[in-house]
């Protein structure tokens, strides 16, 4: 009873004065509203992220060069520009039990000319087991083939922002487009599918068999004298045969590369989940970096409401002096102000998680090159924010609340 | 009702000491309408205070209904002066954005009372402001400010009304209700003690105790 009471008395003190009491929640407002946007914002990027690797494969592993002599990921990273790996390599992959499709795949950037016109694309040259390993289906056309690979066909696949650069509406298979100088034809176009977790877009990409892409555009040779392949990626049948499939290539690949028992692989076999793990400890730490930010402003929030607090138990020093000498005991006073406090903070956290919520669902709607992140606000988040607002609202009002509970009341009667 | 046995106050002022009250020795009994008057430094409202359980006495003893509450907890003595005493300030002290109703449950809400708008209702009766229960002290006269005080102070039926100069911000006329109101309220059973410095107010009291320096310099029944 007294604390419904206390509570009438808190709600009417903050509607006495509406500006300020807006004015103070602004902070609070911002503060509980910016961490839950980013925060929301960063879980959907993070969502995305484990989204699109348990689309493409929890059982697709990476077979890449690496150099044995720079110490981990240094390794994959100088051991790019080694070329070790060939298609006799990918062949004997393919052959492993479990392995239900072997891609290599060798990268550059090339400009396409066709008549008057040309763009730029990220140009793969890989084999038919890429539509099949990284889901594509085709707009128009067809995909390349085992017969385009074994004759080393000058034939092309584009991604359908490639198509509308080049070609506008117009059916582009069958056409003729200029490459690096060479005359390659038109066979597909592929469906428009956005950015991939690579960093590219799929859009803006075109496929050619890696046997025209090796002896056509960009010639590279092992050390042996064959032609290179950059990567291999490997499907399985099934996420639990990883381990063993790894190490059935680890083996393989030691044995064509006649690696010693004592010295290391001159190539990495790696999961996509491994390769994503650095996607996602970055995606986590710019979460926690977004956060904290917003946590800062939180803070500044609360400095606001105890800076008000106190203004209001100053200018209150008579009306404590009364209360206490009608009867309120210490934890009365205390009680009052605290609620008080707590009510400006609960009802800031509110209005912000609402904008959050509405600047969340915003987000979401945006188009992103094909795709958006889905930044939703969890009820977990809610609960979170509706805590943390009243927790601080309790902990910046409890000085201001304390020195009031503490006044004189036959001095606070005698004030101003 | 009331034994002060040698009170005294001493206020510590940095390093000075400043006695207030120099060993005050009287008693009040239930019923009585007593003026407590002084000039502006006697230790009337320091008394006064002592009294209505607002502040203790640095030394000496005070026995209200036979208990000693002269070393009583800060909770207690909020508890007594909820419950035993009703006061009432020169300035109203009023809250200016509640009710006059609002106003006057207000010690109820410390004592966690049931019909707080009832007793508040009679309260008000009881000084003739019931029509205006409603309205807001900026709405209302002085004189109506101060029955609203009264009323306040009488909501839980304490055992004594303290009013300390109830009457220095009003006019003649005014003056003249309050005063009637406390003694009719006297005459109702309930104990007054009225802090003042005008003699014609004392005059209307049954007893005056005269302050002079923080002493009892005269103590005289009011014929």
């Amino acid at each position: 009873m007294k604390f419904i009471e206390f509570f009438s008395i808190a709600i009417r003190s903050l509607l006495a004065n509406k500006l300020r009491s807006a004015l103070t929640m602004l902070g609070m407002i911002i503060g509980v509203g910016a961490v839950i946007v980013l925060m929301s914002v960063g879980a959907g990027l993070q969502n995305m992220i484990t989204s699109t690797f348990e689309e493409l494969g929890t059982n697709l592993l990476m077979v890449q060069p690496a150099n044995p002599e720079a110490p981990g990921i240094m390794g994959m990273m100088y051991g790019a520009f080694t070329a070790n790996l060939n298609m006799d390599d990918t062949e004997a992959i393919g052959r492993i039990r479990s392995v239900t499709g072997v891609v290599p795949t060798n990268e550059n950037f090339v400009k396409l000319i066709a008549g008057n016109e040309e763009t730029t694309a990220v140009i793969h040259g890989s084999n038919p087991d890429y539509q099949k390993v990284y889901g594509f289906t085709m707009a128009s056309g067809q995909f390349i083939a085992e017969v385009n690979l074994a004759r080393r066909d000058m034939v092309v696949v584009v991604g359908s922002k490639v198509a509308e650069d080049l070609f506008g509406s117009d059916d582009p298979v069958g056409q003729r487009v200029k490459i690096k100088g060479k005359r390659f034809t038109v066979i597909g176009v592929m469906e428009p599918r956005g950015i991939s977790m690579f960093g590219f877009s799929w859009d803006e990409l075109v496929v050619t068999p890696i046997t025209a892409y090796q002896a056509r555009l960009f010639s590279q040779k092992t050390p042996s004298g064959e032609d290179a392949v950059q990567q291999i990626a490997v499907q399985l049948s099934s996420a639990e045969v990883i381990d063993e499939v790894t190490e059935e290539i680890e083996t393989l690949l030691r044995k064509r590369h006649r690696i010693d028992a004592d010295e290391d692989d001159d190539f990495a076999v790696l999961s996509l989940e491994q390769m994503l793990g650095t996607f996602e400890t970055i995606t986590l730490a710019l979460t926690l970096f977004l956060g904290m930010i917003g946590a800062i402003s939180l803070l500044v929030g609360s400095i606001g409401i105890m800076n008000i607090m106190l203004v209001s138990v100053t200018e209150r020093t008579r009306e404590i002096g009364l209360r206490k000498a009608i009867g309120a005991k210490r934890r009365d006073i205390l009680l009052q102000f605290l609620l008080e406090a707590a009510m400006l903070s609960l009802v800031g956290g509110a209005i912000g998680l609402t904008f959050a919520w509405v600047a969340a669902w915003g987000v979401s709607q945006i188009d992103l090159g094909g795709f958006s992140i889905n930044a939703t606000v969890s009820p977990l988040i809610v609960i979170v924010a509706v805590s943390v607002s009243v927790f601080i609202g309790l902990a910046s009002g409890m000085y201001p609340a304390m020195r009031a509970a503490r006044l004189n009341p036959i001095d606070a009667l005698r004030y101003g | 009702m009331i034994e002060l046995e040698n009170i005294t106050k001493i206020y510590r002022m940095g390093k000075v000491d400043v006695p207030a009250l120099r060993g005050i020795t009287l008693s009040i009994n239930q019923g009585e309408m007593v003026a407590l008057i002084g000039v502006s430094g006697s230790g009337k409202s320091t008394l006064m205070h002592i009294i209505g359980c607002l502040d203790k006495s640095t030394s000496g003893r005070y026995i209200f209904d036979g208990a000693d509450v002269s070393r009583l907890n800060d909770n207690k003595l909020a508890e007594m002066r909820n419950k035993k005493f009703g006061f009432v300030f020169q300035e109203y002290n009023l809250l200016s954005r509640a009710s006059a109703l609002a106003n006057v449950e207000l010690p109820l809400v410390y004592s966690s009372s049931r019909n707080s708008h009832k007793r508040a209702m009679e309260a008000l009766e009881r000084v003739g402001l019931a029509e205006r229960a409603k309205h807001k002290p900026t709405e209302l006269s002085g004189g109506e400010q101060q029955r609203v005080a009264i009323a306040r102070a009488l909501v839980n039926n304490p055992a004594i009304i303290l009013a300390d100069e109830p009457t220095g911000n009003l006019d003649s006329a005014s003056t003249a209700e309050i005063i009637s109101i406390f003694r009719q309220l006297n005459r109702d059973g309930i104990t007054v003690v009225i802090v003042t410095h005008e003699a014609d107010i004392a005059a209307q009291t049954q007893r005056t105790i005269r302050l002079y320096d923080g002493k009892v310099v005269s103590d005289e029944k009011v014929a």
